[in-house]
């Protein structure tokens, strides 16, 4: 029986867990967990500049490797740092474990130095929080929270640490638990059996189907099953801004990204469908545009690990509620067993004339097809980057990205044949994601390629971790599309607002952001010709070791088509260029 | 539209009812009457709240609640037949011949004067939240000088429980 202080204990723990990465800045409620950390952790920690960095850092690990990120921070402002990216991880369903410190037991209401209410402040945005009030509760809360955070949807947990508990001379009998039971939690392990059947026949008997996945398949690792339910059923696959990946980009029954952005064979599929299969998705209201017009003709099966996303916003006709890779599973082998029994049903090939209706609307507009961008001016086109980015990288690469326009045309221009690989906030939208969420997946994978797509507003509200890299030799690669606004905000105003800049414009106070870059030990390119942007690229890629910023000076006044018309839009409602619409 | 009774049987931890409170705020959901109370079992407790809403809502409540790690179960005992009750103590205004007349209205609403002064009535009454709301009407707002409700219970006829 070994006994160890409650700072040790978190050290231990981290270890015991499996934790690979702590992203943390310490701090007077935090300083004996520090201590023990720095005399017995082997888990290495990656100091921040900066706890919204820590907590998207993390995030960043999360998404890609699949597996919680790990967040430790002090009291009073570091908590309260680290709020905006445990929302952003909650709006996701990104599994993480935020530590944070708290004043000492006896201080708590008093209004201490550096005390907030933690637990208070989060509670909207935190799958589940743990006040320790007994040292020899540690191990048991943290094996908890990270069952929490990863099982079911997964989701942020916050675990309020006074100071008192963690001091070194108090020390308690240390056991980590192999396995945590809570009674009032049992996310579901199977779907539903009469449901699958009643959604098999549903959609053996579809004659415009779609299937359209969300991040719920890329967390719940089920691309695999829908690659083959798919293929099998020889469907259309329509993906969310949070499913890029889950099915192959490159594959020909994949319609691209849906909703407000999203391509016009996707929007139209959804909108003309008789069957929306719906895996992991939450028909949001940056999907749907106007509830009521939404696919008038369509039945939806809904598939999802948590009953209160099904019929939130759009009544489901089969929800389904269980984890979407045990449900696709079930799905696949009932729907091969009713074909089995019934010769009659109509097979893949029944789809011919749904397919060659797809295959129109893609000629028609569809962005890979051929270049649907204004090519004539004398700029380079943002689209034009995403699109080298992607073949330097051959589709391969780890991509975050901020918030904007930049973001958009990255969703739309990058192929992602791979889950895991898109790294963004779709839910809160969060600016200055990009840069730390890039670190986590590179820290994560070191030989990986790893870009950050952003603009020149987002990657200013968390430059300062350019000094991170620099101390941890963290070697991402950032592609700044530089239009000189805060270009969807610009977008918005060309559009509902004859063009009132409103405070999207800066006026020439932007840095150099090869000089700045530079400061930080790091090197900096500009390109700013079309024909100089593919070689710059390569180089930048070719830099295995180098952190390199990428300045790339692009079209202004380009906007991100197509584009929902709103409000009172349907699903096929679309702005396609400037002058053009449905 | 209609008054729903959910019956929530959670977790007796710090927290655990800021948590659906919170919820009920964050999603702007409403309640109309609250209370919550330890049960035999210590570690857990019993909250019994009304709130009022289409079918959409409540199935949206229900479910956001069911979300929260602290809810083990949960009932919409407004779906089968239960008994509803609530505990209202009075304090009214009890001077001359109206002193006979608050007694009478007591007996009729099974009241109790549970506590005499030379010109007041402290009385207590329980029952379903529609029966209280006829006994003040009946004593009369002029009277009133005070009340407190204890928000409405609810527990389902026969043999379903909601336990763990
Ligand atoms: C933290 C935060 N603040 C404000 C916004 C609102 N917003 C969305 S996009 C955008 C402009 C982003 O500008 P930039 O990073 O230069 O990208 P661009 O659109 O120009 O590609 C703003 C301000 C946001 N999403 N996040
Ligand atoms: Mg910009």
């Amino acid at each position: 029986m070994e006994l160890l202080s409650g700072g040790e204990m978190i050290a231990r723990a981290m270890e015991d867990e499996g934790v690979e990465f702590i992203f943390g800045y310490p701090g007077g409620a935090v300083l004996h967990i520090y201590d023990a950390l720095f005399k017995s952790c082997k888990v290495p920690h990656i100091l921040v500049r900066h706890e919204q960095a820590a907590t998207h850092a993390a995030d960043g690990y999360a998404r890609a490797t699949g597996k919680p990120g790990v967040v430790l921070v002090t009291s009073g402002p570091g908590a309260t740092n680290a709020i905006t990216g445990i929302a952003t991880a909650y709006m996701d369903s990104i599994p993480m474990v935020v530590l944070s410190g708290q004043v000492m037991s006896h201080l708590i209401g008093e209004d201490a130095f550096q005390e907030t209410d933690m637990l208070g402040i989060s509670r909207p945005i935190v799958k589940h929080s743990f006040q320790v009030s007994r040292t020899e509760d540690i191990p048991e809360i943290i094996k908890k929270a990270f069952y929490i955070a990863s099982s079911g949807r997964p989701g942020p947990v916050v675990i309020d640490l006074p100071k008192d508990l963690t001091n070194p001379h108090d020390k308690f009998e240390y056991n980590y638990p192999k396995k945590v039971k809570l009674r009032s939690y049992t996310p579901a392990a199977r779907g539903h059996s009469g449901q699958i059947k009643k959604a098999a026949s549903l959609l053996l008997g579809a004659k415009r189907p779609v299937i359209y996945a969300g991040g719920g398949v890329v967390q719940g690792n089920a691309s695999e099953q829908l690659r083959v339910l798919a293929r099998e059923l020889n469907f259309p696959v329509t993906h969310t801004l949070m499913g890029l990946g889950a099915y192959p980009a490159s594959d020909r029954q994949f319609l691209g990204m849906l909703g407000m952005h999203g391509f016009y064979e996707a929007n139209n599929a959804m909108h003309h469908s008789d069957v929306i299969l719906a895996v992991g998705a939450r028909f949001d209201d940056r999907v749907t545009n106007t509830c009521a017009k939404f696919c008038p003709g369509a039945k939806i099966v809904h598939i999802d690990i948590d009953p209160a996303a099904i019929s939130k916003t759009i009544a489901a006709d089969v929800p389904i509620v269980g984890p979407v890779d045990s449900v696709l599973t079930d799905l696949l082998a009932v729907i091969r067993e009713m074909r089995q029994a019934d010769s009659s049903l109509p097979d893949a090939s029944s789809l011919k004339h749904w397919w060659s209706q797809i295959d129109e609307w893609r000629d028609a507009h569809g962005l890979w097809v051929k270049p649907r961008y204004d090519i004539s001016t004398p700029y380079i086109k943002p689209q034009q980057v995403i699109e080298t980015l992607c073949k330097v990288t051959h589709g391969k690469a780890y991509v975050s990205s901020d918030v904007g326009q930049h973001q958009m045309f990255a969703a739309q221009y990058y192929k992602f044949d791979e889950p895991r690989r898109w790294l963004n906030s779709g839910g809160l939208g969060t600016m200055g994601f990009g840069l730390p969420a890039a670190m986590g997946a590179k820290l994560a994978f070191p030989d990986a390629d790893v870009a950050c797509v952003t603009g020149e507003g987002s990657i200013q509200m968390n430059i300062q971790e350019l000094s991170t890299c620099a101390q941890y030799n963290i070697p991402v690669k950032i592609i700044s599309l530089y239009n000189g606004y805060l270009g969807m905000v610009k977008q918005w105003q060309d559009m509902q607002y004859e063009g009132r800049y409103s405070e999207s414009v800066y006026e020439n106070s932007l840095p150099d952001f090869v000089k700045l870059t530079e400061a930080y030990g790091h090197v900096g390119i500009k390109v700013t010709q079309l024909s100089d942007l593919e070689e710059a690229m390569k180089e930048a890629f070719a830099r295995k070791n180098d952190l390199v910023f990428m300045d790339i000076h692009v079209d202004p006044h380009e906007h991100v088509y197509p584009m929902h018309i709103a409000p009172n839009g349907s699903m096929r409602d679309m702005w396609l260029s400037k002058t053009e619409r449905t | 539209m209609m008054r729903h009774i959910i019956s929530v049987l959670m977790e007796n931890e710090p927290g655990a009812l800021s948590r659906v409170v919170g919820l009920f705020s964050q999603r702007g959901y409403n309640i109309e009457t609250l209370n919550v109370a330890p049960t035999e079992d210590p570690t857990l407790s019993r909250l019994t709240l009304t709130t009022i809403g289409d079918d959409h809502k409540i199935e949206q409540i229900t479910k956001h609640l069911n979300r929260l790690i602290d809810v083990v179960k949960l009932v919409d005992l407004s779906e089968g037949s239960h008994i509803e009750r609530e505990l209202m103590l009075v304090k009214v205004r009890a001077t001359g011949a109206q002193r006979a007349e608050i007694k009478r209205c007591t007996d009729i609403f099974r009241g109790q004067i549970v506590d005499v002064g030379p010109s007041v009535y402290t009385i207590q009454v329980t029952g379903a939240a529609d029966k209280l709301d006829s006994f003040l009407e009946a004593v009369g707002e002029a009277a009133i000088m005070e009340v407190v409700r204890s928000g409405v219970s609810g527990i389902a006829r026969g043999e379903k429980v909601l336990s763990l």
